[in-house]
């Protein structure tokens, strides 16, 4: 008997500190009490993280049987592209039938699409979730932005930033709008940052920042609304001939 | 025989020679790395700029070579892209480009950051070497730790090391463990933890026990670790503390109140709400959200804890029983403590610590409580009466970012890495051991990545950088007021939330040069009854009672004292200016400037909810300070966002004039 709390434990430290590669493939198979017919997202998606590390919140989802009423000890699986590590893997949904997972992102800069699957009776249901990992200078510039952009450029208000998107007479564009920010450059970007909205015939609203943010600062404000933009940006590269 | 005959015996010596000389060039063909390059090769032969590519490469092995910082990096032999900005889109590791970061690679070479084995030259000893001292790479997670043995200072890039450090400071690990910097200062907490030398005043000898048992059951967001004590020694603990505890006149003494309890019930609600208590204490809502400040206690069950007559004392003054506390003195009138005391009191909840009773404490109990106070290094962080504050209490982690593998027992089945060690031992301190003081922390996986990269950072080579790569942290001061203003600010807590020469909270505005900023009439109506200048802020200045001797003696004391020697009050004076240039600075202020995106010139027209509202500026700052912070307000207060426009001195004075012109009805009701 002690012997095996002693391994549950051993196993306890090792799923939440040890690398993520063998968790999964250790972990003991878990055996389903139930099973549920459908599957919803309850929180923890649209994340935005620092590649490598883990979110801030983590992933619950909500297991419901055909009633519509939640589902307990039905399993749930995480999955994700390769570098992606869950803290559980799998695991058997709680008493209001949900499951919850920390995410681990992987070490290369982008959106990684998650799946929480439950097996189901007859057929599994899956659910999808998307995770956004930022690089180095892209979470610098996120920072940046969080600073000195969202209060006018974020619509919604937090319990620490009232918006000011609202009192604005012209409205900034949200860094997520990808279908107008994608298709403006760089070069623009940078010109309408350094020297305000003006420089391209938009609004005055927009102050310059160019004496108060660096050229560093500012390109890392551009790879960050470059990398939460929605739809994703395609980044315009030179056209390679194939032989 | 072979060498019977010479011809033959000189041609199989020939052959051995050939052999012997086709070793090298035969290792090196077969070696990995020469692997990865041809796949290098192959990878960009059909992209648009393979000769520029071609031309950029070099076969054989590569370094990196720094002696002063001691680098020998081999990683850029297999690892070619890393400065190829035209391979952003390849993915495939080694090739991928390097991601954007402020360094040169060639000024910091690899393993400063990733760690690993920078001199080897294949990937199991580069990167997975666990042999002897040696350590494996780094897992990303972990990787601003690499920022940090430069680094002091709090970067805007390294969120996660910054937090790392403000937990060792404010969850109390540097009580116990020494954590000392490579420029001679030592980390300090900063979570005050509170004395112990008066507790019976406080609280009961039942609440401690089961604070003892489980702090966090009394308060999510408890910083007090567990200690995994047994009902036993939990009660043995709470029978030493009540019976060291010493009374403090005054503590016990209810507080004379005529009416003693409001008939409004809500009057608690809103006057807790007009104190801005909130702004430090958080309390839990109905949801199980902790909403609130993290500077003093959470308030959600403070009614189990406090006694009533303990809870009006402190609220009437609470440097009486704590002269430290960062809470300011009120000067609350008795009927107001009498409403908030009772809203306090309210404050609690009927489950929590039902079961409890305890049996009268026995002397055996008190001795065997002392033993274990000892024991537990309870007097590192809490001031007990008749226990010293141990020293040295917990291993110096000074260089526990370079403790060598081969002195660390690893749990079985652990990685052998150091940050695996690490984030164990913050996790779950007590599998190392059956006899491990270290207490268990309630952290998030990502709290424990942030700790473990920030403990990451104190390494060896921090020590042995270069003097003129180190960045060194912003150091509180320990400026202190003289005089009775330098008291009065002390009694009212100002550095709890203002910073005032370096030393203070960054929760207020920063007051080092605020008599240059501000008029005496309003900097009196301010102190009097504080108005809202910034609308969209949570966290506001709280309304102290103070008596007309002590605003004056406030007002004289920042006035003269807090005065920036570059604003020269000359330089734009109080004196009317020609109503043309007022309606030029008008212009400029809403059409040239914008202005009003963040500022509110007239409530009629103007919206801009992020800067403090202007409609009483003219009566609030004085013209040289304004006129000073619109050529550059970063050199009046750093890190502020209003941006540094370059406004030209002609255009600052039509602004200065135009913001001097309103008065504000504001002001004109202060003065009534």
């Amino acid at each position: 008997m002690m012997r095996r709390s002693s391994v549950c434990l051993m196993f306890l430290i090792l799923a939440t500190v040890a690398g993520c590669k063998h968790s999964a493939a250790t972990s003991p198979a878990l055996k389903a009490r139930a099973a549920g017919t459908a599957i919803a997202a309850s929180s923890g998606g649209q994340q935005i993280g620092e590649t490598g590390t883990a979110l801030k919140d983590p992933l619950v989802v909500q297991v419901n049987d055909d009633h519509g009423t939640a589902v307990q000890g039905a399993l749930v699986e995480f999955r994700g592209p390769a570098g992606v590590h869950f803290d559980p893997a799998a695991v058997l949904t709680d008493s209001s039938g949900q499951a919850t997972t920390t995410i681990r992102l992987g070490t290369i800069a982008g959106r990684y699409q998650i799946s929480a699957v439950t097996p189901g009776k007859s057929q599994s249901a899956t659910i999808q979730a998307v995770e956004t990992a930022l690089g180095y200078q892209q979470e610098l510039g996120y920072l940046l932005a969080e600073k000195y952009c969202d209060r006018c450029h974020d619509p919604e208000s937090s319990v620490e930033r009232v918006s000011n998107y609202d009192n604005l007479e012209v409205k900034p564009h949200p860094f997520t709008e990808g279908d107008t920010l994608n298709k403006m450059s760089d070069a623009d970007l940078v010109a309408i940052i350094q020297h305000g909205g003006p420089a391209l015939n938009r609004s005055a609203l927009m102050p310059p920042y160019g004496n108060t943010l660096s050229a560093a600062d500012v390109r890392a404000l551009i790879a960050s609304i470059r990398a939460v933009a929605d739809p994703p940006y395609q980044p315009a590269g030179t056209v390679y001939a194939r032989k | 025989m072979l060498f019977g005959d010479p011809v033959r015996a000189f041609g199989v010596v020939s052959l051995v020679l050939l052999a012997a000389l086709a070793i090298a060039p035969a290792k090196d063909h077969f070696s990995e790395w020469h692997g990865y390059q041809q796949r290098y090769l192959s990878l960009i032969r059909d992209r648009g700029d393979a000769v520029s590519l071609r031309r950029r490469f070099q076969p054989g092995i590569r370094q990196v070579w720094l002696p002063e910082l001691g680098v020998v990096d081999r990683c850029t032999t297999c690892h070619e892209g890393l400065k190829e900005a035209s391979l952003a889109d390849v993915h495939e590791q080694p090739f991928r480009e390097h991601p954007a970061i402020p360094h040169k690679l060639d000024e910091f070479g690899c393993v400063i950051c990733h760690r690993g084995q920078g001199a080897a030259t294949t990937v199991a000893e580069a990167h997975h070497s666990e042999r002897a001292g040696e350590e494996p790479i780094l897992p990303a997670r972990y990787i601003e730790s690499g920022c940090g043995q430069c680094h002091q200072n709090a970067l805007t890039g390294t969120p996660h090391l910054n937090q790392g450090r403000i937990m060792l400071a404010r969850y109390g690990c540097v009580h116990c463990h020494t954590v000392k910097l490579p420029d001679g200062s030592a980390m300090t907490a900063s979570d005050n933890p509170p004395s112990l030398a008066h507790v019976a005043d406080k609280t009961t000898r039942e609440w401690i026990y089961s604070w003892l048992k489980d702090p966090q059951a009394y308060a999510v967001s408890a910083t007090m670790p567990n200690y995994k004590l047994s009902d036993a020694d939990a009660s043995d603990i709470s029978a030493f503390l009540i019976s060291s505890s010493t009374p403090r006149a005054g503590d016990t003494a209810a507080v004379e109140v005529k009416s003693t309890a409001s008939a409004d019930p809500s009057a608690g609600a809103s006057l807790y709400g007009e104190s801005f208590c909130a702004s430090c204490h958080a309390v839990q809502n109905a949801a199980g959200n902790v909403v609130g400040g993290d500077v003093g206690p959470e308030l959600t069950r403070i009614g189990n804890k406090a006694k009533p007559e303990w809870l009006q004392a402190w609220l009437e003054n609470p440097r009486s029983y704590d002269p430290t506390t960062l809470m300011p003195h009120y000067r609350f009138t008795p009927q107001q403590i009498a409403i908030l005391a009772g809203f306090l009191k309210n404050k609690s909840d009927a489950d929590y610590g039902a079961g409890v009773r305890l049996a009268p404490a026995t002397q055996q109990q008190i001795v065997h409580g002392k033993k274990l106070v000892a024991e537990l290094g309870c007097a590192a962080c809490h001031q007990i009466n008749g226990v010293r504050s141990p020293e040295n209490f917990a291993p110096d982690l000074s260089r526990i970012g370079s403790k060598p593998l081969a002195q660390i027992v690893f749990l079985p089945g652990m990685q052998h890495a150091l940050p695996n060690y690490i984030a164990a031992k913050i996790q779950q301190p007590r599998a190392f051991g059956p006899g491990l003081k270290m207490p268990q922390f309630t952290l998030t996986t990502p709290q424990t990545d942030d700790l473990t990269n920030a403990l990451l950072a104190l390494t060896d080579r921090s020590y042995t950088m270069p003097d003129t790569l180190r960045v060194a942290a912003v150091q509180d001061t320990n400026y202190q007021p003289a005089g009775r203003a330098g008291k009065l600010m002390s009694d009212l807590a100002c550095f709890s939330c203002h910073r005032i020469n370096g030393r203070g909270s960054d929760m207020a505005p920063d007051l080092t040069w605020e008599g240059s900023s501000v008029q005496r009439q309003w900097l009196d109506d301010f102190l009097k009854n504080p108005n809202t200048l910034r609308p969209s802020l949570i966290r506001r200045m709280p309304r102290f009672n103070l008596s007309d001797d002590d605003r004056k003696e406030l007002t004289d004391y920042i006035l003269v004292v807090y005065q920036s020697p570059d604003i020269d009050p000359d330089i734009a004076p109080m004196a009317a200016n020609p109503p043309a240039m007022v309606e030029h600075g008008r212009q400029l202020f809403y059409s040239k400037y914008a202005c009003q995106s963040c500022h509110i010139a007239d409530t009629k027209t103007d919206k801009g909810y992020i800067g403090p509202t202007l409609t009483a500026v003219g009566s609030r700052l004085t013209p040289a300070w304004i006129y000073a912070w619109l050529k550059d307000p970063q050199a009046l207060r750093p890190g502020t966002i209003e941006p540094n426009q370059k406004i030209s001195d002609d255009d600052a004075r039509a602004l200065t004039a135009f913001l001097m012109t309103l008065k504000g009805s504001g002001g004109q009701e202060a003065k009534r």
